[in-house]
């Protein structure tokens, strides 16, 4: 049921029966490693390429996601998947492998959490009994693609991010024992003009501030709703930027429920990770891994989690344009 | 940024922008700058110690034995790019493994390797100048205009 102008409310709540976390080396020595279902130490996972090493991740979270529910990957209606690697191949060989009925999706970095609103939506309208939605990003498969070769020697600015290297996924149905989904608003593309892809926390502070005050806007809420409200992945720059300007903006989250994926996943004494985490996978792992834990754990229970994505490409970045960013936020209540 | 650029910004882009910047580390300008010089400067006494060396025990002149001194420096780096050493030096010292040849090999090498999965034509070979190739293009034609300017002078007698 469409409530205010972007807010989807989900009066079937739709039920997370299981969810998975897949990561990579310089996860397995962040913070949230106890929260992953499985690590790998090696950056290729004994793949030949870094986009095959991707895809192995979205197969290995979609496939112990459906264990972890005790189904067969016959038994999963849908996949939503989405990753940041051109024409999303990641995602599409994983859903050949999964042969699930499957629809595709890039919202950058915002892709888990569009993923489950999408999924939550299907569920709820009955169009499917269960949907599974995965999102991935790979580090080096990134960099190759965003930036430069992964070996090249070039000093990063302390605004730049490190991308995450995993894959979450999450199998949303219609009954089941779990975190439910309760609303998720959907954001709008928000560019202010910012063009350094080395300090992309800045760029999507905006639009997660937009689709923060059109959720509490919407459904007429108060941030002490919650008992978590995180970020995707501003990293400790666009974070601290995002809570000034909703401080700006006459909006006061409490900082202790004020979070963010990218600050969490990695430990202060990584320096490699400059600002923190970034990628679709660093939203998809530290919710449907660590949040999602929690909140099974009784530790959390009504948590919102803005997914934000930064909609430039390579191209595009060189044609000197501005990145345009974008927010989705899911409520999700046990 | 340009006053050109900011005039296209809406003034709530511009005030946005003006927030963000106050919030933002700044780099460490003259830091970066002291780490470079000093990495730079080990690279170079490697360097030139290695020429002394050539002019010693394999008895090169004074200007040839540059030549050796710059292969080995050459495959120092290639190696430590393909051990995946390079990039981490290069983080810490910045402009001090850019400038000298270390930063030029390395954007040979680590494009080389990293578009080894798309084959070795159009991979490799393909890729190889990917990063290096604007430094080519650009210094041949400097070089050439610097030429001409040599040349013209010198037949005008000033040189």
């Amino acid at each position: 049921m469409l409530k205010g102008h972007q807010t989807w409310v989900f009066e079937s709540k739709p039920t997370i029966i299981a969810s998975a976390a897949v990561g990579g080396p310089y996860e397995a020595k962040g913070n949230l490693a106890s929260d992953f279902d499985l690590l790998h130490g090696d950056i290729r996972l004994g793949q030949d390429s870094f986009e095959k090493a991707e895809q192995k991740l979205q197969e290995q979270a979609c496939e112990t996601a459906i264990k972890k529910a005790k189904m067969k990957k016959e038994d999963v209606q849908f996949l939503f998947s989405g990753d940041l690697i051109n024409q999303i191949v990641p995602s599409s060989f994983s859903a050949r492998t999964l042969s699930v009925p499957y629809l595709g999706l890039y919202g950058a970095c915002s892709t888990s959490m569009e993923g489950l609103s999408l999924a939550s939506l299907l569920v709820d309208s009955q169009f499917a009994k269960n949907a599974l939605v995965c999102a991935s990003s790979h580090n080096a498969a990134s960099e190759k693609q965003y930036r430069y070769p992964t070996e090249y020697g070039s000093q990063k600015p302390p605004t730049a991010q490190w991308t995450v290297t995993g894959a979450g996924a999450a199998l949303v149905a219609a009954q089941g024992e779990g975190p439910r989904v309760t609303a998720s608003t959907i954001g709008r593309v928000i560019d202010m003009g910012l063009t350094d892809p080395f300090n992309m926390g800045a760029a999507m502070a905006p639009a997660a501030v937009d689709t923060i005050e059109a959720h509490f806007r919407d459904l007429d809420r108060d941030p002490s709703y919650y008992d978590l409200i995180a970020t995707g992945d501003l990293g400790r720059v666009g974070h601290r930027i995002a809570g000034d300007l909703l401080i700006k903006h006459g909006f006061n989250i409490p900082k202790e429920i004020f979070t963010d994926c990218g600050v969490l996943i990695y430990k202060q004494d990584q320096p490699v990770v400059l600002a923190g985490g970034s990628g679709c996978g660093c939203c998809a792992v530290t919710t449907f891994g660590h949040f999602l834990n929690r909140m099974r754990k009784g530790e959390l229970r009504k948590i919102l989690v803005i997914a934000t994505g930064a909609l430039l490409s390579p191209m595009s970045y060189q044609q000197k344009e501005s990145i345009p960013c974008i927010a989705h936020a899911v409520s999700i209540e046990i | 940024m340009s006053s050109k650029k900011k005039k296209k910004l809406s003034p709530t882009q511009q005030e946005y922008q003006q927030f963000a910047q106050e919030r933002e580390p700044k780099r460490p300008i003259l830091y970066n700058c002291v780490k470079a010089f000093f990495v730079g400067g080990i690279i170079c006494t490697i360097g030139q110690a290695l020429s002394l060396f050539f002019v010693k025990y394999f008895h090169f002149s004074q200007e040839a034995a540059g030549n050796p001194a710059t292969a080995v420096l050459i495959i120092l780096t290639v190696l430590l790019t393909g051990f995946g050493v390079f990039d981490h030096i290069a983080q810490f010292a910045g402009a001090g493994t850019v400038i000298p040849i270390t930063g030029f090999a390395n954007t040979i090498a680590s494009a080389a390797i990293e578009h080894q999965t798309e084959g070795y034509v159009l991979g490799v070979g393909g890729n190889m100048f990917k990063l290096a190739g604007p430094v080519i293009v650009y210094g041949v034609f400097s070089a050439f205009v610097v030429s001409l300017v040599v040349i013209s002078l010198r037949a005008l007698g000033v040189m």
